[in-house]
Order: C-alpha cells, then sequence, then structure tokens
C-alpha cells in the first residue's frame, strides 16, 4: 500500500518537475516570471485532443505535435509581450504584470471560444491496461509520463551541458550583456528559450490531461500554484531543485490525500512554500542571491 | 582625540575576490578625507561597506564611538552618515525640493495620528524641514529650481542635488562618491569650494575620487587603496614621491624610471 | 440605520434604489483600488487583495450567521483574519526579490479557494448564503473617502515622500533612513484591511459569497484598477476602477468579454502606459514653499 502511494506520487511529482522545467527555464535564463505558462500547458492538452480526436492521430505522434505547437505558440507569445520590458526599471516585476494580463486575456479568449466543459482524449488512446510489479500497480498512462518525463529531462540536461547551444543559453543566464558582447544573439536565444520552455509546458499538459482525463482552458492556471511551489522549493531557475522538488510536491500531495484529506492537497503544497519562505528562501539550489538587489 | 569613523581589518570578500583587504581608517573630525586608488582598488566596496548597503565579511566599523558594524543603511542614517552616489541616484519623478526632503528623512518623527489630523507637532517638523531643505539647496546653489522635476536638471546640477540632499539632515559625516566625476575645471573648482563651506559647517567629509588634483587641492588627509589594501595613509604632500603609491597607478617599471630620473 | 430625510430626496432615493448594485459596486470596487495603491506605492506588487477580501467576506459572515453578532461590530473585525495572514505572508517575502510576494499572494488566492470548497464549514461549493443585508451605502462610501482622505494626507508628508522615494529607488531610499521593510510590511497590512473591508461590505450586500469569488481573476481585475488610473495619487485607482466597473455596464458586455478586456489592459498599460491614465502626480510638501 506504502509502495502504492510512493509510485504514484513519485509519477505525479514526475508530472509536476516537467511542469515546473519550463517555467524555472524562463526565470532562469530570461528573468521573467512568465504566467502565460500555464496557458501554454492548456494548449498543448488541446492540441493533443484536436489531434487524437479530429485527426485520429495516436499518442506517440500528437505528443511531439502538442509539444512544438505549444513552443511555437509560447515563441509568438512571448515575443509580443516581454520583447519590449527590457527597458523597465523593473523587469522582473514588469514581466509579471504584464505575463499576468496576457494570461487572463488568453484563457478567457479561449474559455469564449471553445467554451468551459471538461473534456477528454479518447479512451483507446492508451490501454486501460496495467503492469503489475513487485506488488505496485502502475498504469499505461503513467508509464508513458514516466518515459516521456524521463526522455525530456535528460534531453534538456543534455542541450543545457553537452552542447553549444546549451552553453550559449548557460551564459545568457549568468550575464546577459556579456553573452551579447560575446556575439551570442540574445534576441534569437530567448526566442529559444520561449519555445523549449513552451513545449515543456505543452508536454506536460498533454501527460496530466491523459492522466487525470480532464481537459479544459483553465487547467493551466490551476497547475500554476504547483508550479511555484516547485519553482521556490527548488530554487528559482535551477533544473535539478524543480525535478527533485517536483517529486517531492507529488509524494506529499499523494500521501495528503491518502492519510488525511483530500481537499487539502493544494493548501499543504502551499504551506510548503509559506514555509521555505520562512526559512530557505532561495530553496534547495537556488542561488543565494535572492535578496533585493 | 577620537576620529569620527574608525575602521579596524575591514575586509570584504566575495567567492574568489577580495574586495576590501583588511582596511584600517581613522577620519578625524572636521577634515576633509579623500580615498584614492586605480580602478577596481576597492573604494566604492568601501563605501558601500561604510554606508551599510553591503555586509562586511570580517573587520568593525565604529562611528563616534559606537560600533556600527552590523548596523543597517537605515539607522546608519539615522546616526548621521548620509552619502552621495557615484552614478547618480535622484528621485527622478519627484521635484528638486522634494527630492531634498526626502535627505531630511531622519529628522521627522511624527506619528500616523499626527500626520493624518494635521496636529502641531507635525506640522511644525515639516516647516523646520521645509527650511533646512531650502538652506541645503542655497547652498549648493539650486534653490531657484526647486519646484523642477530632478529629471530636468542637468547632470552636473543634478550631482548637486544629490550633495544638497545629503546635507538636508545636516549630517555628521557626509561620504561623497566620486563627487568630481564628469566636471569640467571650472565645475570641479566650484566643487572644491563647496566641500570646504560643508566642512566649515562642521560635517566631516570622507570622498572616494579619482582626479588627482582635485583631491590635492582639498584634501587634508589621503588614505591610497589598491587590490583592496591600504598602501599609504598621510598628508597629500607625501603622496607624489611615496614609491609605493606610483607604483600603484604607473606600474613598478615607469616607477623604477621615474626614480631613476629623479635620483 | 436611516439618514435624516433631508439627506435623502424622493429623486436620489429612487436613482439610489435602482442602481443600488452598481452603488455599492463602485464604492467596493474603490477600496480595493486602493488597497492595491498602498502596496504599489511603496513599490510592491502584492496581488493578494481578492484573497483577503475573501478572508473578509468569509469571516464576517461567520460572525454575523453563526455568532449572531451586530454588523456595526463584525465590519472593524473582519481585517483582523486578512492582516494576521498578510504578516505571515509579508514577514519573510520583505527582504526578499518582490517576485516572491507576487508569486505567494497569487497562491493564496488559489489555495483559500480549495479551503473553501472543502472544507464545510465554510459551506463547500455552495458557499454562505442568507448573509443579512446590514452594509448600508454611507458605510461603503464612508470608509472609501475616509481611505482616500487618510491616504491622501499621508502622501502629502515626510511618509508620502519616503514611500514614492522606495518605489524610485529603493536603495537610495534607505540611504536616507527609510526602514524599507517596515514601510513594505505596512503597506501590506493596510492593503489587507482595506480589502477585508470590502470583502466583508460586499458580503453583506448581496447575501451570499462563494469559493469562487476570490481567485485569479478578481486578483487581476483588482491590478487592472491601478494600472489603469496611475498611482500618482489616491483618486486614480479609484477612477481607474470606477471606470472598469461601469464599462461592463454601459457596453453591456459578456462576462467573458470583460476578462478579456481586463487582461488586455494591464498589457497595455504595463507596455505603453505605465503611468496610467491619471499620470498626475500631487505635491508632496505639507509646508508652504514658496521659491526663493
Amino acid at each position: 500500500m506504502l509502495a502504492q502511494q510512493l509510485t504514484n506520487g513519485i509519477l505525479l511529482g514526475a508530472t509536476y518537475a516537467l511542469f515546473a522545467l519550463g517555467f524555472t527555464l524562463m526565470f532562469g535564463v530570461l528573468r521573467v516570471i512568465n504566467l502565460t505558462y500555464g496557458f501554454y500547458f492548456s494548449a498543448g492538452a488541446f492540441i493533443a485532443l484536436f489531434a487524437t480526436r479530429a485527426a485520429g492521430m495516436p499518442i506517440w505522434a500528437a505528443l511531439p505535435l502538442a509539444a512544438i505547437g505549444a513552443g511555437v505558440i509560447a515563441m509568438l507569445i512571448d515575443r509580443l509581450l516581454l520583447s519590449r520590458l527590457n527597458r523597465a526599471r523593473n523587469p522582473e516585476l514588469a514581466s509579471l504584470m504584464v505575463t499576468l494580463g496576457g494570461v487572463l486575456a488568453l484563457y478567457s479568449a479561449a474559455t469564449a471560444i471553445l467554451g468551459s466543459d471538461i473534456r477528454r482524449l479518447p479512451p483507446e488512446l492508451i490501454g486501460a491496461e496495467a503492469l503489475l510489479i513487485g506488488g505496485v500497480r502502475i498504469t499505461m498512462a503513467q508509464i508513458l509520463i514516466l518515459i516521456a518525463t524521463i526522455v525530456l529531462v535528460s534531453g534538456l540536461i543534455l542541450l543545457l551541458r553537452g552542447t553549444r547551444l546549451g552553453l550559449a543559453i548557460r551564459a545568457m543566464a549568468e550575464r546577459p550583456d556579456a553573452a551579447g558582447l560575446m556575439g551570442i544573439d540574445t534576441r534569437r536565444l530567448a526566442s529559444l528559450v520561449s519555445f523549449l520552455s513552451g513545449a515543456l509546458a505543452g508536454a506536460a499538459g498533454v501527460l496530466i490531461g491523459l492522466n487525470f482525463n480532464a481537459i479544459q482552458p483553465y487547467m493551466g492556471e490551476e497547475m500554476m500554484l504547483r508550479g511555484f511551489v516547485v519553482v521556490i522549493v527548488g530554487g528559482l531557475g535551477d533544473v535539478r531543485g524543480a525535478v527533485i522538488a517536483g517529486l517531492l510536491l507529488g509524494v506529499i500531495e499523494v500521501a495528503t490525500a491518502g492519510y488525511l484529506a483530500s481537499g487539502l492537497k493544494d493548501a499543504v503544497g502551499f504551506c510548503l512554500l509559506v514555509a521555505v519562505l520562512w526559512t530557505r528562501p532561495s530553496g534547495l539550489f537556488g542561488r543565494s542571491a535572492v535578496r533585493r538587489a | 582625540m577620537t576620529p569620527l569613523l574608525q575602521t579596524t581589518g575591514l575586509t570584504r570578500r566575495y567567492s574568489g575576490l577580495v574586495a576590501v583587504d583588511h582596511v584600517d581608517i581613522a577620519v578625524a573630525e572636521g577634515t576633509v578625507h579623500a580615498v584614492i586608488g586605480p580602478n577596481g582598488a576597492g573604494k566604492t566596496t568601501l563605501f558601500n561597506l561604510l554606508s551599510g548597503l553591503v555586509p562586511p565579511t570580517a573587520g568593525t566599523i565604529t562611528f563616534a564611538g559606537a560600533d556600527i558594524t552590523r548596523r543597517p543603511a537605515d539607522r546608519r542614517a539615522r546616526l548621521g552618515i548620509a552619502r552621495t552616489f557615484q552614478n547618480i541616484r535622484i528621485f527622478a519623478a519627484m521635484t528638486v525640493l522634494e527630492n531634498v526632503l526626502t535627505g531630511a528623512h531622519v529628522t521627522l518623527s511624527a506619528s500616523l495620528p499626527e500626520i493624518v489630523l494635521r496636529l502641531p507637532r507635525f506640522r511644525a517638523q515639516e516647516r523646520a524641514a521645509v527650511r533646512s531643505a531650502q538652506a541645503a539647496l542655497a547652498l549648493v546653489g539650486l534653490q531657484a529650481r526647486a519646484n523642477d522635476r530632478a529629471d530636468a536638471l542637468s547632470y552636473g546640477d543634478q550631482r548637486r542635488l544629490e550633495i544638497a540632499r545629503a546635507m538636508a539632515s545636516s549630517p555628521r559625516l557626509l561620504l561623497l562618491d566620486e563627487p568630481a566625476a564628469g566636471m569640467n575645471p571650472a565645475e570641479t573648482t566650484a566643487l572644491g569650494q563647496l566641500v570646504h563651506r560643508i566642512r566649515d559647517l562642521g560635517t566631516t567629509i570622507l570622498l572616494v575620487e579619482h582626479d588627482m588634483g582635485f583631491v590635492m587641492d582639498i584634501a587634508e588627509h589621503v588614505t591610497v587603496l589598491n587590490f583592496g589594501r591600504r598602501i599609504f595613509d598621510g598628508a597629500p604632500a607625501h603622496i607624489r614621491t611615496e614609491p609605493v603609491v606610483v607604483e600603484a597607478y604607473l606600474g613598478a617599471k615607469m616607477a623604477q624610471r621615474l626614480t631613476e630620473r629623479a635620483g | 440605520m436611516t439618514l435624516p430625510d433631508w439627506l435623502y430626496p424622493g429623486w436620489l432615493d429612487d436613482f439610489l434604489w435602482t442602481y443600488q448594485n452598481v452603488i455599492h459596486s463602485l464604492g467596493i470596487n474603490g477600496l480595493l483600488a486602493l488597497s492595491m495603491y498602498v502596496v504599489l506605492a511603496v513599490g510592491q506588487l502584492s496581488l493578494g487583495q481578492a484573497a483577503f477580501m475573501g478572508l473578509g467576506a468569509y469571516s464576517s459572515a461567520l460572525l454575523t450567521l453563526k455568532l449572531k453578532l451586530p454588523f456595526l461590530l463584525v465590519l472593524p473585525a473582519s481585517c483582523i483574519t486578512p492582516m494576521l495572514f498578510a504578516f505571515a505572508i509579508g514577514g519573510p517575502t520583505l527582504r526578499l526579490s518582490g517576485v516572491y510576494l507576487a508569486i505567494a499572494t497569487i497562491g493564496l488566492g488559489e489555495v483559500l479557494r480549495a479551503v473553501y470548497l472543502n472544507v464545510d464549514y465554510f459551506g463547500g461549493a455552495l458557499g454562505l448564503s442568507g448573509i443579512p443585508d446590514s452594509a448600508e451605502t454611507w458605510m461603503i462610501y464612508g470608509l472609501l473617502f475616509a481611505a482616500i482622505a487618510v491616504l491622501w494626507l499621508i502622501a502629502r508628508s515626510g511618509v508620502g515622500r519616503a514611500m514614492e522615494a522606495m518605489r524610485e529607488d529603493e536603495t537610495a531610499a534607505q540611504m536616507m533612513g527609510v526602514n524599507v521593510g517596515r514601510y513594505r510590511m505596512g503597506a501590506l497590512l493596510a492593503s489587507a484591511m482595506l480589502a477585508g473591508f470590502a470583502g466583508a461590505l460586499s458580503a453583506h450586500v448581496s447575501s451570499f459569497i462563494g469559493p469562487n469569488e476570490y481567485g485569479f481573476e478578481p486578483a487581476v481585475t483588482i491590478l487592472s484598477y491601478a494600472l489603469l488610473g496611475g498611482i500618482g495619487t489616491p483618486l486614480a485607482p479609484v477612477l481607474g476602477a470606477w471606470i472598469l466597473t461601469l464599462l461592463p455596464e454601459l457596453l453591456r458586455d459578456v462576462t467573458d468579454m470583460r476578462s478579456i478586456l481586463n487582461g488586455l489592459i494591464i498589457v497595455l498599460a504595463v507596455l505603453f502606459l505605465p503611468n496610467g491614465l491619471l499620470a498626475w502626480r500631487m505635491r508632496r510638501i505639507a509646508a508652504p514653499a514658496r521659491p526663493r
């Protein structure tokens, strides 16, 4: 029983980690709190929905398509909202505000166009069978989540640590002005980071939509709170932190739902957030320079 | 006589770099004391340490006999330490007079009820603050611009505004961070006269500067920093011949050539 | 509690009755706009006003429904819970970068919504109904004008100058002796207090409150009041609130359009109109100062 809970928690946490990755990437590299991020999560889910229902695509095609689609949308919207903010007096807060307004408009527009009913991905997409490993039951959907998360996280880490592109991204994260002087095209790189981050959000959207069997326009907004918790507990801008904190949150939530009350799931994450703010605001791995500059 | 400001072994280390390295400084009250050194010598870090914007890694700072090493910046302001900034930090959207009034913030102690009910104590303090602010503006010669927006002033005027703002609270110690930066010779001379006027009013001045000529003219005592360390401390007249200082500014080879030529 | 007849001539009475809801909304949204204003005025971004409003609404409704306390006692008490939460969140974030406070306050709204939804004592999904109609128009507007007056008087003083200085350049303000942490906490607590009052008043004019009324959308709407109006004076954000409250009434828009509009306004304001519509800035000196 405990093992089952733990497994469920870890797999749930994997999706949280995936969701938080793109968000922390945007902050770590671009110093942007991008609240439209949640919208790309919903967008990914909806793209997969239409791809599978209207075009009959199988999941292994719909997932990448949704990720790429969400990434492109992210690139466009971020360019529209964020490119003018470099000169703002306080770019972090300005980006927060502008994306806050932007995401509200986007969610509302999406609800107006698509309606707020809860939709589901076609049930034949992933078989309902489950594997039984050592007394623990894992559904096919959960296996997909696990594989996809491992692939995406390793891919991201490989990109950041092992390629020139990744080096450029990390340089930009450290010193954007110096990076520009080194010949790095910061605007194009920012677009790329937007794309990557949106793609991660979109992929997370499909996987969560699959796991919980519920897709509606505002789903990204409900996830954002967990995104905040993961990103702050793990440390703003740190990839390892996002992964570990995501897994941790998943386990805590499942444990709370199992042993306390299901309704307190969200509250426990938030309490964790406040506790971290009081004790160690830089999170597990964040730079200790979180004090105001 | 005990110095007004004193540091002992003051150190600030960033991972891998020691910006200020066990610096001892003693600033006598009523004097003009300059800190000079080549670029990167740690002068601005020293100022940030003294004003409380950066915590020291080691060492102590004593002001008027009290240990202020752990005091935050706003508390130091209350003790009578005021400061100007190297890159001007005036409040752009406020008027000139309002800017200077913020400098008098430490003199205002009315509580919120007194403020809202416009009780006599609040009104008297506000009037007194305005008078001090106007006096400070007159000191630097900006009284005619009192109601202009601060960012409408020229660069030189903005520098003077910063000084007026720092003087509004009649501080005991004024820290001037590169006050002559970007000034032409005429402005620099006027600045020197202003610094002496401020000293004569009873404020002790500690300034950081690049312009050697300016420092020689107005400083009574000079401390030279290089690579975060103090390499000379004494009267300005002795600096020029001090080999350690020449070497710091010009490099060892140049220093040797100069001494050969002189000797 | 009624006011004398000469204050309420017949035509005024009819007018007020017909447009009661709008008039109440204008007043309450004005208070919410002010709660946003005090925080922005010290250079912070808190998005907790809707959450604080919800806390004020729920706590006051429970006091009148369960404890049957009179409203004039409940109203002042309605700010206590919001202020406690504000302290809990503000405490750690005071010394951190501004994004932490913003994120924590967004999160607060979401979490409280889940709690209201899932805990029966708060009425669950159905919320609390049957709340007595105890809030009168004069209470709402009395509080609103009192708040405007107090904030205006404070703005025109050393405290107001310190607030603006902090907003412009926090480091320089510190060097002037401004205790930045204390001002931030003070602003946050004041914001919670005003929002709490707004919540209690709104609960006691609508007789029903639900868990979904104090979440993400209202939080962003309140921000849009201040961004549209500007924060040069306390009047500006109230004006922004009135414009944004009246607009849907005048244009008879669907609710969805209103959210889209609010979102767009924020985007446009941040990108193009950083000082809001009323960019005028009030004088911050309380003594006469004639230039020599």
